[in-house]
Protein backbone atom coordinates (compact mmCIF):
# COMPACT_ATOMS: atom_id res chain seq x y z
CA UNK A 1 0.00 0.00 0.00
CA UNK A 2 1.16 3.49 -0.76
CA UNK A 3 0.03 7.02 -1.57
CA UNK A 4 1.41 9.89 -3.59
CA UNK A 5 0.31 13.49 -3.64
CA UNK A 6 0.78 17.11 -2.73
CA UNK A 7 1.56 18.26 0.82
CA UNK A 8 -0.71 20.39 3.01
CA UNK A 9 1.37 21.61 5.95
CA UNK A 10 0.03 22.39 9.42
CA UNK A 11 1.52 23.51 12.76
CA UNK A 12 1.71 21.86 16.23
CA UNK A 13 -1.41 21.01 18.26
CA UNK A 14 -3.94 20.86 15.42
CA UNK A 15 -7.08 20.01 17.41
CA UNK A 16 -10.15 18.05 16.41
CA UNK A 17 -12.31 21.18 16.78
CA UNK A 18 -10.56 22.74 13.80
CA UNK A 19 -10.38 19.46 11.86
CA UNK A 20 -14.19 19.27 12.12
CA UNK A 21 -15.96 21.97 14.18
CA UNK A 22 -18.57 20.66 16.63
CA UNK A 23 -21.22 22.97 15.15
CA UNK A 24 -21.45 20.51 12.24
CA UNK A 25 -21.64 17.37 14.41
CA UNK A 26 -25.41 17.16 14.27
CA UNK A 27 -24.99 14.58 11.54
CA UNK A 28 -22.91 11.39 11.35
CA UNK A 29 -22.80 11.63 7.51
CA UNK A 30 -19.10 11.58 6.54
CA UNK A 31 -19.57 13.15 3.08
CA UNK A 32 -21.56 16.06 4.48
CA UNK A 33 -19.06 16.56 7.32
CA UNK A 34 -16.08 16.38 4.95
CA UNK A 35 -17.20 19.63 3.27
CA UNK A 36 -16.02 21.44 6.45
CA UNK A 37 -12.71 19.64 7.01
CA UNK A 38 -10.05 22.04 8.43
CA UNK A 39 -12.21 25.10 7.60
CA UNK A 40 -11.46 27.03 10.81
CA UNK A 41 -7.71 27.13 10.06
CA UNK A 42 -7.57 26.55 6.29
CA UNK A 43 -10.57 27.47 4.17
CA UNK A 44 -8.69 26.42 1.00
CA UNK A 45 -8.06 22.79 2.03
CA UNK A 46 -11.39 21.33 0.97
CA UNK A 47 -11.26 23.21 -2.37
CA UNK A 48 -7.73 22.09 -3.21
CA UNK A 49 -7.28 18.57 -1.79
CA UNK A 50 -7.09 15.70 -4.27
CA UNK A 51 -7.09 11.95 -3.77
CA UNK A 52 -3.76 10.75 -2.40
CA UNK A 53 -2.61 14.11 -1.00
CA UNK A 54 -0.67 14.15 2.26
CA UNK A 55 -1.08 16.20 5.46
CA UNK A 56 2.16 17.00 7.27
CA UNK A 57 1.96 18.49 10.78
CA UNK A 58 3.88 19.10 13.99
CA UNK A 59 3.48 17.74 17.51
CA UNK A 60 0.24 16.42 19.06
CA UNK A 61 -1.86 16.28 15.87
CA UNK A 62 -5.55 15.62 16.58
CA UNK A 63 -5.60 16.73 20.22
CA UNK A 64 -8.86 17.46 22.02
CA UNK A 65 -12.18 15.75 21.48
CA UNK A 66 -12.52 12.00 20.90
CA UNK A 67 -14.69 12.57 17.84
CA UNK A 68 -13.97 9.87 15.29
CA UNK A 69 -15.48 12.27 12.78
CA UNK A 70 -12.01 13.93 12.68
CA UNK A 71 -9.98 11.15 11.03
CA UNK A 72 -13.11 10.20 9.10
CA UNK A 73 -13.42 13.59 7.35
CA UNK A 74 -9.69 13.67 6.60
CA UNK A 75 -10.02 10.24 4.97
CA UNK A 76 -13.29 11.10 3.21
CA UNK A 77 -11.69 14.20 1.63
CA UNK A 78 -9.31 11.83 -0.14
CA UNK A 79 -6.24 12.44 2.01
CA UNK A 80 -3.92 9.46 1.56
CA UNK A 81 -1.88 9.84 4.74
CA UNK A 82 -1.11 12.10 7.71
CA UNK A 83 2.52 12.48 8.78
CA UNK A 84 3.17 14.23 12.10
CA UNK A 85 5.87 14.59 14.75
CA UNK A 86 3.38 13.01 17.17
CA UNK A 87 -0.34 12.28 17.40
CA UNK A 88 -2.78 12.77 20.26
CA UNK A 89 -3.63 9.30 21.57
CA UNK A 90 -7.36 9.11 20.84
CA UNK A 91 -6.85 10.42 17.30
CA UNK A 92 -4.11 7.79 16.83
CA UNK A 93 -6.47 4.97 17.92
CA UNK A 94 -9.33 6.31 15.84
CA UNK A 95 -7.21 6.64 12.70
CA UNK A 96 -6.11 3.00 13.02
CA UNK A 97 -9.64 1.84 13.81
CA UNK A 98 -11.16 3.48 10.72
CA UNK A 99 -8.23 2.82 8.37
CA UNK A 100 -6.68 6.27 7.87
CA UNK A 101 -2.94 5.73 7.37
CA UNK A 102 -0.83 7.82 9.77
CA UNK A 103 2.91 7.93 10.34
CA UNK A 104 5.03 9.45 13.10
CA UNK A 105 8.28 10.89 11.75
CA UNK A 106 9.78 13.97 13.36
CA UNK A 107 12.40 14.61 10.69
CA UNK A 108 9.99 14.33 7.77
CA UNK A 109 7.40 16.48 9.52
CA UNK A 110 10.05 19.14 10.14
CA UNK A 111 11.66 19.21 6.70
CA UNK A 112 8.89 18.54 4.17
CA UNK A 113 7.40 21.79 2.81
CA UNK A 114 3.89 22.73 1.77
CA UNK A 115 3.12 21.87 -1.87
CA UNK A 116 5.99 19.34 -2.13
CA UNK A 117 5.14 16.14 -3.98
CA UNK A 118 5.48 13.22 -1.55
CA UNK A 119 5.29 9.44 -1.85
CA UNK A 120 4.62 7.19 1.17
CA UNK A 121 5.09 3.41 1.31
CA UNK A 122 3.06 2.11 4.28
CA UNK A 123 4.62 -1.36 4.26
CA UNK A 124 8.16 -0.09 4.73
CA UNK A 125 7.40 3.27 6.39
CA UNK A 126 9.56 5.01 3.77
CA UNK A 127 8.55 8.60 2.96
CA UNK A 128 10.02 10.12 -0.21
CA UNK A 129 9.91 13.86 -0.85
CA UNK A 130 9.98 13.78 -4.66
CA UNK A 131 10.42 17.57 -4.83
CA UNK A 132 13.64 17.57 -2.79
CA UNK A 133 14.71 13.99 -3.47
CA UNK A 134 15.12 13.24 0.25
CA UNK A 135 13.82 10.05 1.92
CA UNK A 136 12.78 9.43 5.52
CA UNK A 137 11.95 6.31 7.54
CA UNK A 138 8.97 6.34 9.89
CA UNK A 139 8.46 3.90 12.78
CA UNK A 140 6.45 0.91 11.53
CA UNK A 141 3.34 -0.14 13.51
CA UNK A 142 3.59 -3.09 15.92
CA UNK A 143 2.22 -6.38 14.42
CA UNK A 144 -0.98 -6.20 16.51
CA UNK A 145 -1.91 -2.87 14.93
CA UNK A 146 -0.70 -3.93 11.49
CA UNK A 147 -3.26 -6.73 11.71
CA UNK A 148 -6.09 -4.29 12.43
CA UNK A 149 -5.08 -2.20 9.41
CA UNK A 150 -4.67 -5.30 7.23
CA UNK A 151 -8.20 -6.43 8.13
CA UNK A 152 -9.59 -3.00 7.22
CA UNK A 153 -10.31 -1.70 10.71
CA UNK A 154 -10.96 -2.85 14.26
CA UNK A 155 -14.43 -4.34 13.85
CA UNK A 156 -13.46 -6.32 10.78
CA UNK A 157 -10.43 -7.66 12.64
CA UNK A 158 -12.70 -8.72 15.53
CA UNK A 159 -15.10 -10.46 13.17
CA UNK A 160 -12.18 -12.20 11.49
CA UNK A 161 -10.91 -13.31 14.93
CA UNK A 162 -14.39 -14.63 15.77
CA UNK A 163 -14.52 -16.65 12.54
CA UNK A 164 -11.03 -18.06 13.07
CA UNK A 165 -11.55 -18.76 16.75
CA UNK B 1 10.06 -2.70 39.38
CA UNK B 2 6.52 -2.50 40.70
CA UNK B 3 3.36 -1.32 38.97
CA UNK B 4 1.58 2.01 39.07
CA UNK B 5 -2.05 2.15 40.21
CA UNK B 6 -3.20 2.32 36.57
CA UNK B 7 -1.03 -0.68 35.63
CA UNK B 8 -2.47 -2.69 38.55
CA UNK B 9 -6.04 -2.09 37.34
CA UNK B 10 -5.12 -2.92 33.74
CA UNK B 11 -3.27 -6.11 34.75
CA UNK B 12 -6.28 -7.31 36.77
CA UNK B 13 -8.66 -6.65 33.86
CA UNK B 14 -6.32 -8.39 31.41
CA UNK B 15 -6.08 -11.45 33.69
CA UNK B 16 -2.34 -10.95 34.12
CA UNK B 17 -0.15 -10.88 37.24
CA UNK B 18 2.02 -8.16 35.84
CA UNK B 19 2.09 -5.66 32.97
CA UNK B 20 4.77 -3.23 31.84
CA UNK B 21 4.64 0.15 30.13
CA UNK B 22 4.41 -0.31 26.36
CA UNK B 23 2.85 -3.79 26.54
CA UNK B 24 -0.23 -4.36 24.34
CA UNK B 25 -3.07 -5.99 26.27
CA UNK B 26 -6.71 -6.89 25.82
CA UNK B 27 -8.72 -5.91 28.90
CA UNK B 28 -12.22 -6.61 30.20
CA UNK B 29 -14.46 -3.56 30.44
CA UNK B 30 -16.77 -2.67 33.31
CA UNK B 31 -18.58 0.16 31.53
CA UNK B 32 -18.74 1.28 27.88
CA UNK B 33 -20.07 4.82 27.44
CA UNK B 34 -21.31 6.94 24.54
CA UNK B 35 -23.19 10.22 24.01
CA UNK B 36 -25.59 11.66 21.43
CA UNK B 37 -22.75 12.66 19.07
CA UNK B 38 -20.51 9.61 19.25
CA UNK B 39 -23.11 6.84 19.72
CA UNK B 40 -24.79 7.21 16.30
CA UNK B 41 -21.42 6.61 14.60
CA UNK B 42 -20.82 3.61 16.89
CA UNK B 43 -24.30 2.20 16.20
CA UNK B 44 -23.62 2.43 12.49
CA UNK B 45 -20.29 0.59 12.86
CA UNK B 46 -21.84 -1.99 15.22
CA UNK B 47 -24.55 -2.84 12.68
CA UNK B 48 -22.25 -2.68 9.66
CA UNK B 49 -19.93 -5.24 11.25
CA UNK B 50 -22.89 -7.56 11.77
CA UNK B 51 -23.13 -7.56 15.58
CA UNK B 52 -26.67 -8.05 16.88
CA UNK B 53 -26.31 -7.87 20.66
CA UNK B 54 -24.44 -5.90 23.30
CA UNK B 55 -22.16 -7.92 25.59
CA UNK B 56 -24.07 -6.88 28.73
CA UNK B 57 -27.07 -4.55 28.81
CA UNK B 58 -26.10 -3.35 32.29
CA UNK B 59 -22.54 -2.41 31.27
CA UNK B 60 -23.40 -0.02 28.44
CA UNK B 61 -24.23 3.62 29.25
CA UNK B 62 -25.70 5.99 26.67
CA UNK B 63 -26.20 9.60 27.74
CA UNK B 64 -27.87 12.24 25.58
CA UNK B 65 -26.10 15.42 26.71
CA UNK B 66 -24.38 17.36 23.95
CA UNK B 67 -27.33 18.73 21.99
CA UNK B 68 -30.40 18.01 24.17
CA UNK B 69 -33.15 19.04 24.51
CA UNK B 70 -32.46 18.78 20.78
CA UNK B 71 -31.15 21.97 19.24
CA UNK B 72 -32.30 21.18 15.69
CA UNK B 73 -33.79 18.50 13.46
CA UNK B 74 -30.47 16.80 12.72
CA UNK B 75 -29.64 16.59 16.43
CA UNK B 76 -33.09 15.14 17.03
CA UNK B 77 -32.37 12.43 14.46
CA UNK B 78 -29.13 11.57 16.27
CA UNK B 79 -30.94 11.30 19.61
CA UNK B 80 -33.54 9.11 17.95
CA UNK B 81 -30.82 6.75 16.70
CA UNK B 82 -29.45 6.47 20.28
CA UNK B 83 -32.92 5.99 21.77
CA UNK B 84 -33.88 3.23 19.33
CA UNK B 85 -30.60 1.41 19.84
CA UNK B 86 -30.86 1.65 23.65
CA UNK B 87 -34.44 0.43 23.55
CA UNK B 88 -33.84 -2.48 21.17
CA UNK B 89 -30.86 -3.72 23.23
CA UNK B 90 -32.55 -3.01 26.62
CA UNK B 91 -29.63 -0.79 27.67
CA UNK B 92 -30.33 -0.16 31.35
CA UNK B 93 -28.17 2.97 31.68
CA UNK B 94 -29.87 5.08 29.02
CA UNK B 95 -30.37 8.70 30.05
CA UNK B 96 -32.80 10.81 28.05
CA UNK B 97 -34.18 14.31 28.68
CA UNK B 98 -35.55 14.54 32.23
CA UNK B 99 -33.11 11.92 33.52
CA UNK B 100 -29.97 12.97 31.73
CA UNK B 101 -27.07 15.06 32.95
CA UNK B 102 -23.68 15.88 31.51
CA UNK B 103 -22.26 12.36 31.25
CA UNK B 104 -19.16 12.86 33.42
CA UNK B 105 -21.15 14.56 36.17
CA UNK B 106 -23.93 12.01 35.88
CA UNK B 107 -22.23 8.58 35.91
CA UNK B 108 -20.27 9.12 39.17
CA UNK B 109 -23.33 10.73 40.81
CA UNK B 110 -25.55 7.78 39.84
CA UNK B 111 -23.00 5.21 41.01
CA UNK B 112 -22.63 3.71 37.51
CA UNK B 113 -18.83 3.91 37.73
CA UNK B 114 -16.78 2.93 40.76
CA UNK B 115 -13.30 2.35 42.18
CA UNK B 116 -11.27 -0.34 40.43
CA UNK B 117 -13.30 -0.20 37.21
CA UNK B 118 -11.85 -0.34 33.71
CA UNK B 119 -13.96 2.04 31.61
CA UNK B 120 -13.94 3.33 28.05
CA UNK B 121 -16.13 6.12 26.77
CA UNK B 122 -16.58 7.64 23.34
CA UNK B 123 -15.91 11.06 24.80
CA UNK B 124 -12.46 12.40 25.54
CA UNK B 125 -13.38 13.53 29.06
CA UNK B 126 -14.12 9.96 30.15
CA UNK B 127 -10.82 10.27 32.03
CA UNK B 128 -12.88 12.05 34.75
CA UNK B 129 -13.66 8.80 36.64
CA UNK B 130 -10.03 8.35 37.64
CA UNK B 131 -11.04 10.55 40.57
CA UNK B 132 -12.87 7.50 41.96
CA UNK B 133 -9.79 5.29 41.65
CA UNK B 134 -10.83 3.74 38.33
CA UNK B 135 -8.94 3.35 35.04
CA UNK B 136 -11.02 5.34 32.61
CA UNK B 137 -10.15 6.69 29.19
CA UNK B 138 -11.65 8.32 26.11
CA UNK B 139 -11.86 6.46 22.82
CA UNK B 140 -13.61 6.86 19.48
CA UNK B 141 -16.89 5.49 18.21
CA UNK B 142 -15.39 2.36 16.64
CA UNK B 143 -13.79 1.40 19.96
CA UNK B 144 -17.16 2.01 21.60
CA UNK B 145 -18.83 -0.28 19.06
CA UNK B 146 -16.21 -2.98 19.63
CA UNK B 147 -16.54 -2.55 23.41
CA UNK B 148 -20.33 -2.86 23.26
CA UNK B 149 -20.03 -6.00 21.14
CA UNK B 150 -17.27 -7.81 23.02
CA UNK B 151 -16.86 -6.19 26.44
CA UNK B 152 -13.15 -5.90 25.69
CA UNK B 153 -10.72 -3.25 24.47
CA UNK B 154 -7.07 -3.21 23.49
CA UNK B 155 -4.68 -0.90 25.32
CA UNK B 156 -1.03 -0.05 25.26
CA UNK B 157 -0.07 -0.05 28.95
CA UNK B 158 0.90 3.54 29.79
CA UNK B 159 3.89 4.77 31.72
CA UNK B 160 3.09 7.38 34.36
CA UNK B 161 4.00 10.75 35.74
CA UNK B 162 3.46 11.19 39.48
CA UNK B 163 2.09 14.52 40.70
CA UNK B 164 2.87 14.72 44.40
CA UNK B 165 0.53 17.27 45.99
CA UNK B 166 1.26 18.91 49.32
CA UNK B 167 -0.55 21.51 51.43
CA UNK B 168 -4.03 23.00 51.12
CA UNK B 169 -5.54 25.24 48.45
CA UNK B 170 -6.16 28.94 49.18
CA UNK B 171 -9.84 29.87 49.73
CA UNK B 172 -10.26 31.36 46.23
CA UNK B 173 -8.79 28.39 44.32
CA UNK B 174 -10.19 25.01 43.37
CA UNK B 175 -9.24 21.86 41.50
CA UNK B 176 -9.58 23.84 38.26
CA UNK B 177 -6.70 26.11 39.25
CA UNK B 178 -4.61 23.03 40.11
CA UNK B 179 -5.09 21.30 36.77
CA UNK B 180 -4.73 24.52 34.72
CA UNK B 181 -1.49 25.27 36.59
CA UNK B 182 -0.20 21.77 35.85
CA UNK B 183 -1.13 22.00 32.14
CA UNK B 184 0.58 25.39 32.03
CA UNK B 185 3.72 23.75 33.44
CA UNK B 186 3.87 20.62 31.30
CA UNK B 187 2.03 21.68 28.11
CA UNK B 188 -0.87 20.23 26.13
CA UNK B 189 1.21 17.16 25.23
CA UNK B 190 3.10 17.06 28.53
CA UNK B 191 1.59 13.69 29.47
CA UNK B 192 0.99 12.30 25.97
CA UNK B 193 0.03 8.58 26.13
CA UNK B 194 0.81 8.55 29.88
CA UNK B 195 -1.07 8.27 33.16
CA UNK B 196 -1.18 11.23 35.50
CA UNK B 197 -1.19 9.79 39.03
CA UNK B 198 -2.02 12.31 41.75
CA UNK B 199 -0.76 11.41 45.21
CA UNK B 200 0.46 12.97 48.46
CA UNK B 201 -1.25 14.42 51.52
CA UNK B 202 -2.44 17.34 49.40
CA UNK B 203 -4.37 14.93 47.16
CA UNK B 204 -6.14 13.41 50.15
CA UNK B 205 -7.19 16.89 51.27
CA UNK B 206 -9.04 17.59 48.01
CA UNK B 207 -12.81 17.16 47.75
CA UNK B 208 -14.33 14.66 45.31
CA UNK B 209 -15.59 17.51 43.09
CA UNK B 210 -12.04 18.90 42.89
CA UNK B 211 -10.65 15.45 42.06
CA UNK B 212 -13.26 14.91 39.33
CA UNK B 213 -12.36 18.32 37.84
CA UNK B 214 -8.62 17.57 37.92
CA UNK B 215 -8.95 14.13 36.28
CA UNK B 216 -11.43 15.55 33.76
CA UNK B 217 -8.74 17.75 32.24
CA UNK B 218 -5.96 15.12 32.17
CA UNK B 219 -6.76 14.76 28.45
CA UNK B 220 -5.88 18.44 28.02
CA UNK B 221 -2.29 17.45 28.85
CA UNK B 222 -2.55 14.61 26.31
CA UNK B 223 -2.84 11.95 29.05
CA UNK B 224 -4.43 8.54 28.66
CA UNK B 225 -5.90 8.82 32.15
CA UNK B 226 -5.70 10.69 35.42
CA UNK B 227 -6.11 8.84 38.72
CA UNK B 228 -6.36 9.45 42.48
CA UNK B 229 -5.77 6.87 45.21
CA UNK B 230 -8.86 5.54 46.97
CA UNK B 231 -9.18 7.04 50.48
CA UNK B 232 -11.85 8.02 53.01
CA UNK B 233 -13.12 10.81 50.75
CA UNK B 234 -13.60 8.29 47.92
CA UNK B 235 -15.34 5.71 50.09
CA UNK B 236 -17.62 8.31 51.61
CA UNK B 237 -18.60 9.39 48.11
CA UNK B 238 -19.13 5.84 46.82
CA UNK B 239 -21.02 4.51 49.83
CA UNK B 240 -24.71 4.29 49.14
CA UNK B 241 -24.39 5.18 45.46
CA UNK B 242 -22.03 2.66 43.86
CA UNK B 243 -24.05 -0.08 42.17
CA UNK B 244 -21.11 -2.48 42.23
CA UNK B 245 -18.65 -3.18 45.04
CA UNK B 246 -15.66 -0.85 44.80
CA UNK B 247 -12.29 -2.58 44.37
CA UNK B 248 -9.25 -0.80 45.76
CA UNK B 249 -5.93 -0.93 43.89
CA UNK B 250 -2.79 0.74 45.19
CA UNK B 251 0.42 1.58 43.39
CA UNK B 252 3.37 -0.57 44.45
CA UNK B 253 5.82 1.27 46.69
CA UNK B 254 8.50 0.70 44.04
CA UNK B 255 6.25 1.68 41.11
CA UNK B 256 8.16 3.22 38.25
CA UNK B 257 7.32 6.81 37.30
CA UNK B 258 8.86 8.67 34.36
CA UNK B 259 9.12 11.64 36.66
CA UNK B 260 7.75 13.08 39.86
CA UNK B 261 6.37 16.61 39.86
CA UNK B 262 5.90 18.29 43.25
CA UNK B 263 2.97 20.69 43.50
CA UNK B 264 2.60 22.85 46.60
CA UNK B 265 -1.13 23.60 46.77
CA UNK B 266 -0.58 26.53 49.12
CA UNK B 267 1.24 28.33 46.27
CA UNK B 268 -1.59 27.90 43.72
CA UNK B 269 -3.18 31.18 42.59
CA UNK B 270 -6.34 31.73 40.50
CA UNK B 271 -5.24 31.10 36.91
CA UNK B 272 -6.79 31.58 33.49
CA UNK B 273 -5.90 29.73 30.28
CA UNK B 274 -5.83 32.32 27.49
CA UNK B 275 -6.72 31.55 23.85
CA UNK B 276 -6.18 29.24 22.07
CA UNK B 277 -4.61 26.44 24.11
CA UNK B 278 -5.23 25.24 27.69
CA UNK B 279 -1.46 25.55 28.33
CA UNK B 280 -1.51 29.35 27.88
CA UNK B 281 -2.03 29.97 31.57
CA UNK B 282 -1.56 33.29 33.34
CA UNK B 283 -2.46 34.43 36.86
CA UNK B 284 -5.93 36.03 36.72
CA UNK B 285 -4.41 39.03 38.51
CA UNK B 286 -2.41 39.86 35.35
CA UNK B 287 -5.50 39.88 33.13
CA UNK B 288 -7.68 42.59 34.68
CA UNK B 289 -7.59 44.54 31.40
CA UNK B 290 -9.36 41.75 29.45
CA UNK B 291 -12.97 42.80 28.87
CA UNK B 292 -15.46 39.97 28.45
CA UNK B 293 -18.91 39.61 26.88
CA UNK B 294 -20.06 36.30 28.31
CA UNK B 295 -19.56 34.03 31.32
CA UNK B 296 -20.32 30.29 31.28
CA UNK B 297 -20.35 28.32 34.55
CA UNK B 298 -20.99 24.63 33.98
CA UNK B 299 -19.73 21.69 31.84
CA UNK B 300 -18.36 18.24 32.70
CA UNK B 301 -15.38 20.05 34.21
CA UNK B 302 -17.21 22.43 36.56
CA UNK B 303 -20.96 21.79 36.64
CA UNK B 304 -21.02 20.04 40.03
CA UNK B 305 -22.52 21.12 43.35
CA UNK B 306 -19.38 22.76 44.73
CA UNK B 307 -19.10 24.77 41.52
CA UNK B 308 -22.68 25.96 41.87
CA UNK B 309 -21.98 26.78 45.51
CA UNK B 310 -18.91 28.85 44.59
CA UNK B 311 -20.95 30.76 41.99
CA UNK B 312 -23.77 31.31 44.50
CA UNK B 313 -21.48 32.60 47.24
CA UNK B 314 -20.03 35.18 44.87
CA UNK B 315 -23.19 36.20 42.96
CA UNK B 316 -25.80 36.24 45.75
CA UNK B 317 -27.16 39.71 46.42
CA UNK B 318 -25.03 41.18 43.63
CA UNK B 319 -25.64 42.07 39.98
CA UNK B 320 -23.92 40.78 36.88
CA UNK B 321 -22.20 43.75 35.17
CA UNK B 322 -24.10 45.56 32.41
CA UNK B 323 -23.61 44.02 29.01
CA UNK B 324 -22.46 40.63 30.37
CA UNK B 325 -24.41 37.46 29.55
CA UNK B 326 -23.93 35.06 32.47
CA UNK B 327 -25.02 31.48 31.73
CA UNK B 328 -25.10 28.90 34.53
CA UNK B 329 -25.56 25.22 33.68
CA UNK B 330 -25.92 22.71 36.52
CA UNK B 331 -24.41 19.38 35.43
CA UNK B 332 -27.27 17.02 36.27
CA UNK B 333 -30.98 17.12 37.13
CA UNK B 334 -30.06 16.27 40.73
CA UNK B 335 -27.71 19.26 40.91
CA UNK B 336 -30.33 21.49 39.24
CA UNK B 337 -32.91 20.38 41.81
CA UNK B 338 -30.45 21.02 44.63
CA UNK B 339 -29.87 24.54 43.23
CA UNK B 340 -33.64 25.14 43.38
CA UNK B 341 -33.96 23.76 46.93
CA UNK B 342 -31.02 25.69 48.30
CA UNK B 343 -32.26 28.96 46.77
CA UNK B 344 -29.31 29.24 44.38
CA UNK B 345 -31.60 29.28 41.35
CA UNK B 346 -33.45 32.40 42.56
CA UNK B 347 -30.20 34.08 43.59
CA UNK B 348 -28.74 33.48 40.12
CA UNK B 349 -31.83 34.97 38.44
CA UNK B 350 -31.82 37.94 40.81
CA UNK B 351 -28.17 38.54 39.95
CA UNK B 352 -29.12 38.72 36.27
CA UNK B 353 -27.84 35.31 35.19
CA UNK B 354 -29.72 32.65 33.22
CA UNK B 355 -29.89 29.03 34.34
CA UNK B 356 -30.16 26.20 31.82
CA UNK B 357 -31.09 22.55 32.14
CA UNK B 358 -28.00 20.28 31.95
CA UNK B 359 -26.24 20.29 28.58
CA UNK B 360 -22.72 20.41 27.09
CA UNK B 361 -24.20 23.15 24.82
CA UNK B 362 -21.85 26.13 24.69
CA UNK B 363 -18.65 24.31 25.75
CA UNK B 364 -18.24 22.85 22.27
CA UNK B 365 -20.01 25.62 20.38
CA UNK B 366 -23.19 23.57 20.06
CA UNK B 367 -25.86 25.98 21.29
CA UNK B 368 -26.98 27.90 24.44
CA UNK B 369 -24.35 30.63 24.25
CA UNK B 370 -22.56 30.78 20.89
CA UNK B 371 -20.10 33.65 20.47
CA UNK B 372 -20.08 36.17 17.59
CA UNK B 373 -16.90 37.41 15.87
CA UNK B 374 -14.69 39.37 18.25
CA UNK B 375 -16.55 38.30 21.41
CA UNK B 376 -14.84 36.96 24.52
CA UNK B 377 -16.08 34.48 27.08
CA UNK B 378 -14.64 33.42 30.41
CA UNK B 379 -15.79 29.85 30.95
CA UNK B 380 -15.34 27.05 33.45
CA UNK B 381 -15.20 24.63 30.48
CA UNK B 382 -12.16 22.68 29.34
CA UNK B 383 -11.07 23.85 25.86
CA UNK B 384 -10.29 27.23 24.36
CA UNK B 385 -9.35 26.14 20.84
CA UNK B 386 -10.00 28.32 17.78
CA UNK B 387 -13.77 28.51 17.19
CA UNK B 388 -14.54 26.21 20.13
CA UNK B 389 -17.51 28.28 21.39
CA UNK B 390 -18.60 29.86 18.14
CA UNK B 391 -17.09 32.18 15.54
CA UNK B 392 -13.44 31.51 14.58
CA UNK B 393 -12.63 35.07 15.66
CA UNK B 394 -14.15 34.66 19.15
CA UNK B 395 -12.09 33.88 22.26
CA UNK B 396 -12.50 31.58 25.26
CA UNK B 397 -10.65 32.05 28.57
CA UNK B 398 -10.72 29.02 30.86
CA UNK B 399 -11.05 29.55 34.61
CA UNK B 400 -12.48 28.25 37.88
CA UNK B 401 -16.08 28.93 38.97
CA UNK B 402 -14.73 31.44 41.53
CA UNK B 403 -12.90 33.44 38.88
CA UNK B 404 -15.72 33.18 36.32
CA UNK B 405 -18.34 34.37 38.82
CA UNK B 406 -16.12 37.23 40.08
CA UNK B 407 -15.55 38.26 36.44
CA UNK B 408 -19.30 38.29 35.78
CA UNK B 409 -19.65 41.04 38.41
CA UNK B 410 -16.97 43.31 36.93
CA UNK B 411 -17.15 42.57 33.21
CA UNK B 412 -13.38 42.02 33.19
CA UNK B 413 -11.26 39.02 34.13
CA UNK B 414 -11.16 39.22 37.93
CA UNK B 415 -10.03 36.80 40.64
CA UNK B 416 -12.31 36.37 43.64
CA UNK B 417 -11.25 38.09 46.83
CA UNK B 418 -13.03 38.00 50.16
CA UNK B 419 -14.46 41.38 51.07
Amino acid sequence: MNTEGKVFKYPDNVDTDVIIPARYLNTPDAKELALHCMEDIDTEFVKKVQAGDVMVAGWNFGCGSSREHAPLVIKTCGTGCVIAKSFARIFYRNAINIGLPILECEEAAEEISADDQVKVDFDTGVITDITTGKTYKAQPFPPFIQNIIKCGGLLKSLKEGENNG
Amino acid sequence: MGMTMTQKILAAHAGLDKVEAGQLISAKLDIVLGNDITTPVAVNEFKKAGFDRVFDKDRVAIVLDHFVPNKDIKAAEQSKTCREFACSHCVSHFYDVGKMGIEHALLPEQGVVTAGDCIIGADSHTCTYGALGAFSTGVGSTDMAAGMATGMAWFKVPSAVNFNLTGKLPYNCSGKDVILTIIGMIGVDGSLYKSMEFTGEGAHGLSMDDRLCICNMAIEAGAKNGIFPVDDVTMEYLNGRSERIPVVYEADTDAEYERVVDIDLTKIVPVVACPHLPENTRPASELHHIKIDQVVIGSCTNGRMEDMEAAYNILKGKKVADGIRCIIIPGTMHILRECVERGYYTAFIDAGAVVSTPTCGPCLGGYMGILAAGERCIATTNRNFVGRMGHVDSEVYLASPHTAAASALTGYITEYKEA
